[in-house]
């Protein structure tokens, strides 16, 4: 104990040239760091500016072709088959996935419902479509969507989750951190949080549903890109038409896949009761998402003038309302 | 043979380890029958304090004798191989001591200071016989099962576990966890102050524990009075000495210690020295229970939900009515775990003091999910019923869906009907069939005149359930122009608005 105090207490010479010197050098060196540090973090702004960086999205189409129809609508019980037929008629899987390729589906997986409440794409759909990529060779199977209700719930429960993994692919769940702000060149849309899958993927391909919607009158394809965003998008409702047709203009797939086997008449988007459920029986595949969409008015006794997000698009050269003056095959199977 | 502390330590890993497996297993994902609250239903305090205010022994707390029938002939064996707060702070203790020998034995002596966690017992359990429940706060598995689930697990997902997809948030979490820490902290100046000074449910298995056969026994010509054993000793039982056998946590340390082998874990033999009693006087104990006799009156005299209906405080689904469930909630926490939207959060003071950290729905985080009914499964007290799916929606045999409350909207703030703008998020995100909102299109004028077509909501109070999706995904983001309050709620015959003949 007492030889520790002794220690302690030992004085340093404190005087003489060496001292002064060294003790000066250290202060003065120490005030010339202080007044650059002062040089240097100096701002006339309370925060620094931090630019998020913002992301352009990429086409994700592939190249038109005369030589195949724009919409191909199979009809049938199988659901597999249905949507192998519907791929095939456009040309096959092999025109649209490459070997190695990062494929991103986007199913609506919106709600915590059951496949026969029709409120989410259908399992059977989204098991076939992970197939046919993975036959095709593709690198990578992402499944995502932005559920309305917890996510892991919505997935799960809607069979989606077990499809998936069946066939091979991968359901990918967003988290806060998991969103990237892109540009989106839309009316009212001009920068958004989405989700960061569509920017690493290599290819998409939109898996809508086909439901009543009380605000814009039905969800089908162009309103299913809701589904890829963050942030606050339940504003979008403000002008939902002009939302829409930003979201087609900004997200182009490379195929859109869409699932009429079960069709939500009434109380829609969220569903619930079977007997607002009618069963179609169809299967549609597009590259012209104006065009599908105005198809599936029908299953909802809808008509292009009743939806205005249809015009508008076709305004913004989209596509065609009129599905028929395009190519289109019908076809029905088993 | 390893030697008893080295079982103990083994049983001590296996049940922290277990406690923190069910824990994590405590959502939809990993929820696969695991009986997730065992901790909280083993738990012989739970049992006894909820039989005294509702007269049953529910269900899964008859796993509480596993417990309390070994104390009798054991001793408090649950402190030191099975409470996990006794665990973590016997570890915390022996990791953070710095004592040196003679301080140790010192700290390790018994001290009647010990006595508060008797008096504190004799309190919560006069007060639970008049239907007041208030051991969950100082219960020791609620204790950190609740601070676990409110603090600790959403601080290491926030560190980069990846526990959760979105780490949940807590109103008024930070109290919890201060209480945590101050607890942890308080075994560096006082070996296990915790298990010591203020455990309720140590204090029952220390009466439960006074007639035990099987203790620690000292062999009176071995000993050689060193006072080693006091070296690491967990309860301040004095094994040197005359053992008080309620304040012994068999953690075996003393066993390992003596140079003499003069001690021995067993039946006693021809030399062991005699125990002390229980060191609690009668009368100190009628006066805490006349303590407890006057503070119940007073603790009734502030307003409460019970008292007159509360708008914010709305319980999940499957709850029993206001009086019944404070009398069953022990504030364990674990509805909040397994909550898929963090909608369930714990409670200030909305619902009276006695409320203090059971569960409310603040919309505003979360929402009831529809086809959830998570919560009312790891209840361990049924303070939130066991619900099936059928129930909750009011699917056949059951009439109606369970209703937590009732939607209202605030046209002030509504945007079709205040400021000409269409919206009906609510609408779209109502999960009943049909929809308990509704909306007519009407004809509206603008500021310059112009008419514009606008859908405007409405509720219908019957059909409304008060799951809150609506008020949560309102876009008016500060307060929403939608809100649920708790009237209509189905535990309530009287928190009631519209006439339903039921008086």
């Amino acid at each position: 104990m007492a030889r520790r105090i002794i220690k302690r207490n030992r004085r340093e010479l404190d005087q003489g040239r060496r001292f002064f010197l060294t003790r000066a050098g250290i202060l003065s060196g120490s005030a010339a760091l202080l007044a650059a540090g002062g040089y240097f973090t100096y701002s006339d702004q309370p925060l620094r500016h931090r630019a998020e960086p913002v992301a352009d999205l990429p086409d994700f189409r592939v190249e038109r072709s005369l030589h195949y129809p724009m919409l191909a609508i199979v009809r049938g019980s199988q659901v597999d088959a249905m949507v192998r037929q519907a791929v095939e008629k456009l040309g096959g899987i092999g025109r649209f996935i490459n070997k190695g390729d990062r494929v991103l589906l986007k199913p609506n997986v919106g709600w915590d419902r059951m496949p026969e409440q029709a409120a989410n794409t259908g399992p059977e759909v989204v098991g076939a479509v992970v197939n046919l990529c993975r036959e095709a060779g593709a690198g990578a199977i992402w499944v995502s969507d932005i559920s309305m209700n917890d996510p892991q719930r919505c997935f799960s429960r809607s069979g989606i989750l077990q499809a998936v993994q069946q066939a091979g692919g991968e359901v990918v769940l967003c988290d806060k951190e998991d969103f990237r702000v892109a540009n989106m060149g839309g009316d009212l849309l001009k920068q958004w949080p989405i989700s960061r899958f569509v920017l690493q993927a290599d290819k998409i391909i939109n898996l809508p549903i086909v439901k009543h919607h009380s605000l814009s009158g039905c969800t089908l394809a162009m309103k299913n890109w809701y589904g890829v965003l963050g942030g606050r998008r339940n504003q979008l409702h403000q002008d939902i038409h002009t939302s829409i047709v930003d979201l087609a203009n900004a997200f182009k797939p490379t195929l859109t896949l869409m699932d009429a086997v079960r069709v939500l008449k009434r109380n829609g988007p969220s569903g619930g009761n079977p007997a607002d459920v009618a069963r179609e029986n169809t299967v549609i595949a597009s590259l012209d998402e104006v065009a599908l969409d105005s198809f599936a008015l029908a299953f909802l006794g809808l008509t292009p003038e009743q939806v205005p997000f249809l015009s508008l698009a076709q305004r913004r050269n989209l596509g065609q309302v009129d599905w028929r003056s395009l190519h289109f095959s019908e076809s029905q199977i088993g | 043979m390893p030697g008893l502390r080295t079982i103990r330590r083994i049983y001590a890993f296996f049940f922290f380890g277990l406690f923190l497996f069910f824990l994590f297993s405590t959502d939809f994902n990993h929820l696969k029958g695991y009986e997730v609250s065992l901790f909280l239903e083993m738990n012989p305090l739970t049992a006894l304090a909820t039989f005294l205010t509702s007269g049953t022994l529910y269900k899964g707390l008859a796993l509480s004798g596993l417990i309390l029938i070994p104390t009798l002939f054991l001793g408090r064996f649950f402190c030191s191989w099975v409470c996990p707060l006794g665990i973590l702070n016997q570890w915390l203790s022996h990791f953070a001591n710095h004592r040196r020998p003679a301080e140790s034995h010192q700290v390790n002596r018994y001290r009647p200071l010990y006595r508060i966690k008797y008096y504190l017992l004799a309190l919560l359990l006069v007060l639970s016989g008049f239907g007041v429940l208030q051991i969950g706060l100082l219960d020791p598995i609620a204790l950190i099962t609740r601070s676990f689930v409110l603090s600790v697990l959403p601080g290491a997902d926030r560190a980069g576990m990846g526990i959760y997809l979105n780490a949940p948030l807590f109103h008024g979490g930070v109290f919890v966890t201060a209480l945590l820490f101050i607890l942890l902290i308080a075994n560096r100046f006082l070996t296990r102050f915790w298990c010591r000074v203020l455990c309720p449910l140590g204090a029952l298995l220390g009466v439960f524990s006074q007639w035990s056969l099987f203790r620690i026994r000292r062999d009176i010509d071995k000993c050689t009075d060193c006072s080693k054993c006091l070296h690491d000793c967990q309860g301040g039982c004095d094994p040197h000495h005359e053992l008080r056998v309620t304040e012994c946590h068999l953690c075996m340390n003393c066993l390992e210690q003596c140079p003499e082998s003069a001690l021995h874990f067993g039946l006693p033999r021809a030399q062991s020295s005699v125990g002390k009693p229980l060191d609690v006087g009668r009368r100190r104990l009628l006066e805490t229970a006349v303590g407890g006799v006057v503070l119940y009156p007073m603790l009734r005299s502030s307003t409460t939900a019970q008292a007159s209906p509360t708008p914010e405080v709305i319980r999940p689904p499957g709850s029993l009515e206001e009086g019944d469930f404070l009398a069953r909630c022990i504030k364990c926490a674990a509805c909040m775990r397994v909550c898929p939207t963090n909608v369930l959060q714990p409670a200030l003071l909305e619902s009276g003091f006695e409320g203090l950290w059971t569960p409310i729905l603040i919309n505003r985080q979360g929402y009831c999910e529809h086809h959830c009914v998570l919560c009312g499964q790891v209840c361990p007290t049924a303070a939130i019923r066991p619900i099936s799916v059928e129930e909750k929606v009011g699917q056949s045999p059951f009439e109606k869906p369970i209703t937590l409350g009732t939607a209202f909207f605030d046209r002030g703030r509504c945007l079709p009907w205040a400021m000409q703008t269409p919206c009906i998020v609510c609408e779209e995100v109502c999960p009943t069939s049909p929809k308990a909102i509704w909306y007519r299109s009407t004809q509206v004028v603008d500021r310059k005149g112009a008419m514009r077509q606008v859908k405007q909501p409405y509720v219908e109070p019957s059909a409304c359930i008060g799951c809150g999706i609506c008020e949560n995904k309102c876009p008016v983001m500060d307060k929403a122009a939608i809100r649920v309050t708790s009237v209509g709620e189905s535990r309530s015959k009287k928190n009631r608005m519209i006439l339903d003949g039921i008086g």
